[in-house]
């Protein structure tokens, strides 16, 4: 009999690799002081840069504080931008800074990213239950959404913003460990327990005979 | 290889960055432990479903917001 079948993660495209074909003429537009060009780069990523400042700041109002500062500095340092990265990997890292700085000021004592964190034990799974084919597939969009947004809020920040960053948002290692000012190894290894944790957590929702 | 080796090196096999010997090695050891193929392929696909969760619209409020304040300063910064 043969061994079972291991399906490899989806290749899911990069952001370079479904950048729109007029992203480059937009961006040189904006950097000459076309308003609407920037408006319509704004339009493009609004929504995903609103997700990523929610789930850093884990708070609308700074959310959306964050949000606005990140496009509005995005705007005045367009100049800068030489196109050796992601137009949308640059207005990342412009907008995790702006969300963490909004993080810090909220929870002084709590956050400090570049600290060690205890990556240990607790990231032997425990619970091996299966989850059968499809699980999201149970669960409407906006209450996929719901979910996804309360088992990745629980994360401690070190580890959430990681995987935002890495796994969400799609940046590289060494993109996330230069916008977050952490070392490869760091990274990585924050990576893989906030991975394990949300599956943990997402075994309430998906596991076979689950709460569906 | 054993449960908690697979562990260590679970990150760089999710992202296809193992080297083929070590590759073979957690396959190997996959291909008898299910319990580890569970834990494997349940976490595959936590990352597939965050990454493939579309952003849900911002609220209008908001929307109203950012692009308010964007044109009001952009037209400021033009002047």
């Amino acid at each position: 009999m043969g061994s079972p079948k291991l399906n490899p993660v989806a290749q899911h495209p990069l952001p370079s690799q479904v950048v729109k074909e007029d992203e480059p003429r937009l961006v040189a537009a904006a950097q000459s002081g076309d308003i609407s060009a920037f408006e319509t780069l704004v339009g493009r990523y609004e929504r995903k840069i609103f997700r990523l400042t929610q789930n850093i700041t884990q708070n609308r109002e700074d959310a959306e504080d964050a949000m606005q500062e990140a496009f509005l500095k995005a705007f005045e340092h367009l100049h800068e931008f030489q196109g050796n990265s992601r137009f949308y990997t640059w207005l990342v890292r412009i907008a995790v800074n702006q969300a963490l700085m909004k993080l810090r000021r909220r929870r002084p004592n709590q956050i400090s990213l570049d600290e060690e964190v205890d990556t240990g034990e607790d990231t032997v799974p425990r619970e091996v239950e299966d989850w059968g084919p499809s699980p999201e597939q149970r669960y409407e969009q906006s209450e996929l959404s719901g979910i996804l947004s309360t088992v990745i809020g629980e994360l401690d920040p070190a580890f959430r913003i990681v995987f935002q960053l890495r796994d969400i948002e799609e940046l590289s290692t060494e993109e996330t460990a230069e916008a977050l000012g952490l070392s490869v190894p760091a990274v990585k290894s924050r990576l893989l327990r906030a991975r394990l944790k949300l599956r943990q957590k997402l075994n309430r929702y998906f596991q076979r005979g689950g709460n569906s | 290889m054993k449960c908690k080796g697979l562990l260590s090196e679970l990150a760089d096999y999710l992202d296809e960055m193992l080297d083929p010997v070590l590759r073979a090695e957690i396959e190997e050891h996959l291909a008898k432990c299910k319990n580890c193929r569970i834990v494997v392929n349940t976490t595959k696909k936590t990352i597939e479903i965050f990454c493939n969760s579309e952003p849900v619209p911002l609220p209008v409020d908001t929307r109203e917001r950012l692009h308010s304040a964007l044109e009001k300063r952009l037209r400021r910064m033009q002047a």
